[in-house]
C-alpha cells in the first residue's frame, strides 16, 4: 500500500524517522512511520486529527522520545533525549501554540534559553536587541525587538515566535499549522519566509489543514492515519482528491455501529445566533432523536456556540427555542434548566473535578434529585452514580475513588454520566471521543446511539471525520465562525466535508 | 485487508442493548469511613492537642481547674467564630484578610450607636449589620469586578481599620449598658460561657452546612475547580458572595464578643487577628488552595491553638514568644505528614 518513502528518489533526506513506533496507555500514537525532510524543499504532512501528526513533532524536536525505530540525521542515527539536544542538531520548530512569556520583551522571547552572553556570563542585551532586529528584518516583521510581548497583536506574536525559532542554527524547520491566526497578508509574507528559507537550503517540515496552502508551497508529501504512514510522493504527482482520500479513506460503517432511530418532531430551534468575534448568524433546529454532527477545523467556533448555546458567554444576540418556547438561557444552571446539558471538550479543565470522587462528580449538577430540602443524602447519590456509571461500562475500583486517577477513557464515562443524570432533553457532546482509547471509543458511540434511539436529541461536535460520517443523522460544517454548509444523505462523504471546512471550492477561483 | 477490519476484531464489542447487559458491579466505598477517619488529619490533630494537654497538666499545677480551662477557651472562641466561615471561604479558593479590620470597625459602629443611647438589641444588631455590610463590600469586588480576593481585602484590611482611626483617633468608646456584658462575659450555665456556647453551636450549624448540604458540596466543587463547576451548574459567583457575607456576619459576631468581653473600643482592637484566624483554619487541616479541608479539624484546632497559648500563660511565658510557639506549631504539624512520608519513601 502506498509509496515507499525513497522511490521518489532525489537527494538523500537531512533527517529522516524510520519505523518510528510511539504508545501512550491505551492508545498507538504512531505506529512504525516514515518520514523524510529534504534540505530545500517543503514537505507536508497530511492527516486527520489524531493521525500523529503532533506526536511526531514532538518526537523530532526531543519532547517525546520514540518507543522503537530510528531518528537519522544525515544518514547517521541520533536520539533526541531533550529539547535541547534537538535544538543542537538543528530541528526547530515554530509550534500550533508556541508558548511566549507576555512580561518579557520580544527580544527576551526570541533568545531565551539561548541568550548572548557578555562578560561574567550576563546576558549581552545590547547584542541580544541587535541580533532580534536582524532576525525580524530579514522575516519582514515590523516588531520593536524591545517592545513587551503583552503589547503585540496575535499575528505580531506569531512573528515572534518565528524568529525564536530561526535564532538557533536551523537546518530543519517544523512549522505545526503556522497559519491558523494570521491574516490573508500575512500569510502571502509568510509563503515568502518559507521561499527564503528554502533558499538557504533548510529543509521544512509543513503541517495544515488547508489543502490551498499545502499545494501552494510543498514539494513533497507524507501522509498519515491513524498513526500510521500511508504514502509520500512529489505533491507534482498527486491530485486533491487523492489526497483526501488517503487521508481519511478507510470503511467508515464498519466502526461506527449507528442504529437507524425514528427521527421525530422539533425540540431546539436556534436562530441567528451571533457573537462579536467567534461565530456569527447561526441557525438551525435539531429534531427528537435525530445526532446532529457539527464538522470543522480546529478553530471554526463550533465549542464557541457550543458554550454560548449554554450559557457560558452571551451571545449578541441569537434566540433558542425549545419545544417551540423561546427560553432565554443565561447560565449553565438555565440551560440545566432548560433540558440541555453540554459535555465539554476539555475534561481535565471543564469536564470533571478530579480531585472530587466519582459519585460526587455525576451527581454535581443533579444534587436537586439527590437532595432533601438541601441537605444531600448519600444512598441517593450512590445510587444515581452507580445506575448511569454502569450503565456506560465505567472501569473504577470504587465509586468513592476520586476521577482523577482513571484512564481518560473512563473519566470521560463519568462526564457524560453526569450529564445523562440530569435527563436531559438535548445533550452537546464536544469531541467526545478526542484521546480516549479504540475500545472506549466504540462504547461511546454505541452508547450515543442508543440515547438517540431512545428520543434523547444529540448534537455531536466533532473532527474526526469517521465519526461524524458514522454517527451522524445531518451534519453542519463550520469555518470560520459561520455555518460552511449543511450535508444529510448522499451529500456526506470525507471529500464533501473537507471541501466544505476548508474552503477548498475558494482555492480554484484563487487560482 | 483493510485497516478498519483489522481494528474491528481488535476491539471488544460493546453491549447490545438487545442482548441483556451484565454490568460490571462497581463497590460504593471500598475503606469503610472509619477506617478513613482514623488515618485522617483530624486524628493526628486530636493526638497532638491530647499531647499538649497532657504536657500543661504536668507542666503547671493550675492547669487542671474547672475554671481556669473555661478562662482559656476565651483564647479561641471569637476566633474561631470567623475560622468556620474562613474555612468555607478558603476551601472554596478565597480569603478574607480584613476580618480584624472589621471587628474593628464594627465595635466602632456600636461605639457610635451605643454613645447615641441606643439599647443593647440596637447595638448588637449594628454590630451584625455593619460586619454584614463590609463582607458585602469584599464579596462585591471580588466576584462582580474579578479581582483577586488577597488584593481586595489587604486593601479592606487597611480600609476598615483606617475608618475606625478617623473616627476615634486616640479615644476609646467606653460605657457600654450593663446587659450588653452578657455576650463576652456571661456565663450560660456553671463554667460554660456564652460565648463557648455561641462557639459550639456554631461549630454544628458550620459542619452541618459544608458536610451535609448541597451548598458544602458546592462550596468544595468551586474551590476544586471553579470552571467545572461553573459548567456543571453552580452559580459559582453567588457561592463565593454568600461566604464573604458569611464571613463578615461572623467578624460582626466576634465583635459584639470581644467588644462586650473588653467593655470598651478602641481602634486597635483585635490587631493581627486576621493571621491567627488564618493559622487557625491551615492548622484545621483546610488546603490553602482551596478544594479541601473540613470543620471538625478547624474545631481541634481551636482547642488546640487554645491550649498551647493558656498553657504557656500559665508558665509565665510572655506573648511575643507564644507566638513563635504557635508559629512553630502551625509548621511542624503541617510538615510533619510530609516528613513521615519523605522518611517511609527514603527506605
Amino acid at each position: 500500500m502506498g509509496l515507499q518513502p525513497n522511490a521518489s528518489g532525489g537527494t538523500p533526506p537531512v533527517l529522516a524517522l524510520d519505523r518510528i513506533t510511539k504508545t501512550f496507555p491505551g492508545v498507538r500514537a504512531l505506529d512504525g512511520v516514515m518520514l523524510e525532510l529534504h534540505a530545500g524543499e517543503v514537505t507536508s504532512l497530511i492527516g486527520e486529527n489524531g493521525a500523529g501528526k503532533s506526536t511526531v513533532v514532538k518526537i523530532l524536536t526531543g519532547i517525546y522520545q520514540p518507543d522503537g525505530g530510528e531518528i537519522l540525521l544525515d544518514g547517521a542515527p541520533v536520539r533526541f533525549a531533550a529539547a535541547q539536544d534537538a535544538g543542537r542538531a538543528g530541528v526547530t520548530a515554530i509550534h500550533q501554540e508556541t508558548v511566549l512569556f507576555d512580561e518579557l520583551s520580544v527580544a527576551e522571547n526570541i533568545f531565551i534559553g539561548h541568550a548572548p552572553r557578555g562578560r561574567f556570563g550576563l546576558i549581552d542585551r545590547a547584542a541580544m536587541q541587535r541580533r532580534a532586529g536582524e532576525i525580524l528584518r530579514s522575516i519582514g516583521a515590523e516588531v520593536d525587538p524591545g517592545a513587551k510581548l503583552r503589547d503585540l497583536g496575535i499575528a505580531s506574536r506569531h512573528l515572534v515566535a518565528i524568529a525564536r525559532a530561526l535564532s538557533v542554527e536551523a537546518r530543519v524547520v517544523i512549522m505545526d499549522e503556522p497559519t491558523a491566526a494570521l491574516s490573508q497578508k500575512e500569510i502571502e509574507e509568510l509563503y515568502l519566509l518559507v521561499e527564503q528559507l528554502k533558499q538557504q537550503g533548510k529543509a521544512i517540515l509543513f503541517i495544515s489543514h488547508k489543502f490551498d496552502e499545502i499545494f501552494r508551497i510543498s514539494d513533497r508529501y507524507t501522509v498519515f492515519r491513524d498513526g500510521q504512514f500511508i504514502a509520500s510522493g512529489r505533491m507534482a504527482e498527486v491530485s486533491e482528491g487523492e489526497l483526501v482520500q488517503m487521508m481519511v479513506g478507510r470503511a467508515v460503517d464498519q466502526i461506527f455501529p449507528k442504529r437507524k432511530a425514528s427521527i421525530g418532531g422539533e425540540v431546539l430551534k436556534v436562530t441567528g445566533y451571533c457573537h462579536p468575534t467567534e461565530f456569527a448568524d447561526i441557525n438551525f433546529t435539531l429534531h427528537r432523536g435525530e445526532i446532529l454532527g457539527f464538522y470543522g477545523l480546529v478553530g471554526a467556533g463550533r465549542s464557541e456556540f457550543m458554550q454560548s448555546l449554554i450559557g457560558i458567554t452571551r451571545p449578541s444576540k441569537g434566540v433558542t427555542r425549545i419545544n417551540g418556547r423561546i427560553r432565554v438561557i443565561r447560565s449553565p444552571a438555565d440551560a440545566i434548566g432548560a433540558g440541555i446539558v453540554y459535555v465539554p471538550e476539555d475534561r481535565g479543565r471543564q469536564g470533571a473535578i478530579l480531585d472530587m470522587p466519582i459519585f460526587q462528580n455525576v451527581t454535581l449538577p443533579s444534587l436537586r434529585q439527590t437532595s432533601k430540602s438541601g441537605f444531600t443524602r448519600m444512598a441517593e447519590e450512590f445510587a444515581l452514580a452507580r445506575e448511569y456509571t454502569e450503565r456506560l461500562d465505567l472501569r473504577a475500583a470504587s465509586l468513592d475513588t476520586p476521577v482523577g486517577s482513571l484512564s481518560g477513557g473512563n473519566q470521560q464515562k463519568v462526564v457524560i454520566a453526569k450529564w445523562l443524570a440530569t435527563k436531559p432533553g438535548v445533550i452537546i457532546l464536544d469531541e467526545p471521543t478526542k484521546g480516549i482509547d479504540i475500545g472506549s471509543k466504540a462504547a461511546v458511540h454505541d452508547f450515543m446511539s442508543e440515547l438517540a434511539a431512545q428520543g434523547l436529541s444529540v448534537i455531536m461536535v466533532s473532527s474526526e471525520i469517521p465519526e461524524i460520517l458514522g454517527m451522524s443523522d445531518r451534519v453542519i460544517v463550520m469555518r470560520e465562525g459561520r455555518i460552511a454548509a449543511e450535508l444529510a444523505g448522499d451529500d456526506l462523504s470525507p471529500e464533501t466535508l473537507v471541501r466544505h471546512a476548508a474552503g477548498i471550492g475558494a482555492r480554484g477561483e484563487a487560482a | 485487508m483493510s485497516l478498519a477490519e483489522t481494528r474491528m476484531t481488535a476491539t471488544p464489542q460493546p453491549d447490545r442493548p438487545d442482548q441483556p447487559r451484565t454490568p460490571r458491579h462497581i463497590p460504593d466505598q471500598l475503606r469503610s469511613p472509619l477506617d478513613r477517619r482514623l488515618k485522617s488529619w483530624e486524628s493526628l490533630l486530636l493526638l497532638v492537642a491530647l499531647a499538649v494537654f497532657v504536657l500543661n497538666s504536668f507542666a503547671s499545677p493550675y492547669f487542671l481547674n474547672a475554671w481556669n480551662l473555661s478562662d482559656a477557651t476565651f483564647n479561641f472562641t471569637e476566633k474561631a467564630m470567623i475560622a468556620f466561615a474562613m474555612a468555607l471561604l478558603i476551601i472554596a479558593g478565597e480569603i478574607d484578610l480584613s476580618v480584624a479590620s472589621i471587628i474593628a470597625l464594627s465595635s466602632t459602629a456600636m461605639g457610635l450607636v451605643m454613645q447615641a443611647g441606643y439599647p443593647t438589641p440596637v447595638i448588637v444588631a449594628t454590630g451584625l449589620g455593619s460586619g454584614l455590610l463590609c463582607g458585602a463590600f469584599n464579596g462585591v469586588l471580588v466576584t462582580r469586578l474579578g479581582l483577586p480576593s488577597i488584593v481586595v481585602t489587604i486593601g479592606t484590611m487597611s480600609l476598615f481599620r483606617g475608618l475606625s482611626y478617623i473616627i476615634l483617633g486616640d479615644g476609646a468608646f467606653r460605657g457600654y449598658p450593663a446587659d450588653f456584658a452578657w455576650f463576652g462575659q456571661g456565663y450560660a450555665f456553671w463554667v460554660i460561657s456564652v460565648e463557648f456556647v455561641i462557639f459550639a453551636l456554631l461549630a454544628v450549624v458550620y459542619a452541618v452546612v459544608l458536610h451535609k448540604t448541597n451548598f458544602g458540596r458546592a462550596v468544595y466543587a468551586v474551590g476544586n475547580n471553579p470552571t467545572a463547576a461553573l459548567f456543571s451548574g453552580i452559580r459559582v459567583a453567588r457561592v463565593k458572595m454568600t461566604l464573604f457575607l458569611l464571613t463578615g456576619l461572623m467578624s460582626g459576631l466576634a465583635s459584639v464578643c470581644l467588644t462586650s468581653r473588653l467593655g470598651s473600643t478602641r481602634p486597635s482592637i483585635a490587631t493581627g487577628m486576621e493571621l491567627e484566624v488564618v493559622t487557625m483554619v491551615v492548622l484545621g487541616g483546610v488546603s490553602i488552595l482551596g478544594g479541601s479541608g473540613s470543620i471538625p479539624g478547624v474545631v481541634i484546632a481551636a482547642f488546640l491553638m487554645g491550649l498551647v497559648t493558656f498553657g504557656l500563660g500559665l508558665l509565665n511565658v510572655p506573648g511575643i514568644v507564644m507566638s513563635i510557639f504557635i508559629g512553630l506549631l502551625l509548621i511542624g504539624v503541617i510538615a510533619l505528614p510530609r516528613l513521615w512520608s519523605r522518611l517511609r519513601g527514603a527506605r
